[in-house]
């Protein structure tokens, strides 16, 4: 699981039939600092996040345990939205 | 399985279940001389570690999932699953060059 910033949302209305229903978001990750780290990617959103959240989000087949089609090609969903990062 | 230090925690309210009661830390992975790698990872908590402590952790979703019991169908993949005393490296092997 890695922490990353929602910067935007995608709208696909031609897609799989198992991506039905299911929101993407754009995602910054984040290194440890929450500093952008890499290129942004697109994530299915099993929470109700949205842009401006501080997030993390789970790649790897586990992605696509989250969505309600359990058979679809997702590579990163967002599991929870982040309150606070404790580094004191 | 990795080496890592735990540098903080996560919190969230809004999350998927499997998160429910458990405690998120920040970890650092090291190298195996202590030193910090590029790389971090969030993880769940099976050896009540706190900031500053050294752990073995697994990345991968199939043993996390038996750790945390979390059925065939949780999404969960870091778990500290050991806390590190302390490491041993054997010395550099002496190279030999041709001969």
């Amino acid at each position: 699981m890695k922490l990353g910033k929602v910067i935007g949302t995608v709208v696909s209305t031609h897609k799989l039939e198992a991506f039905r229903g299911v929101k993407f978001l754009i995602v910054q990750p984040l290194d440890e600092n929450l500093k952008p780290d890499g290129e942004p990617l697109v994530a299915t959103d099993s929470q109700q996040s949205g842009p401006g959240m501080l997030v993390t989000y789970v790649g790897g087949r586990e992605a696509t345990l989250l969505l309600p089609e359990k058979f679809n090609p997702t590579d990163a969903t967002i599991t929870s939205v982040v309150d606070e990062v404790d580094r004191s | 399985m990795k080496i890592g230090k735990v540098i903080g925690t996560v919190v969230s309210t809004l999350k998927i279940k499997e998160y429910e009661g458990e405690k998120l830390l920040l970890v650092k992975l090291l190298d195996p001389d202590g030193s910090p790698a590029s790389d971090y990872v969030v993880a769940f908590d099976r050896v009540q570690a706190g900031k500053g402590d050294h752990i073995l952790l697994i990345d991968e979703g199939n043993g996390a999932r038996q750790v945390l019991q979390a059925g065939p169908e949780g999404a969960v993949r870091a778990v500290c699953v050991g806390y590190i005393d302390s490491i041993d490296l054997a010395p550099p092997r002496p190279r030999s060059f041709g001969g």
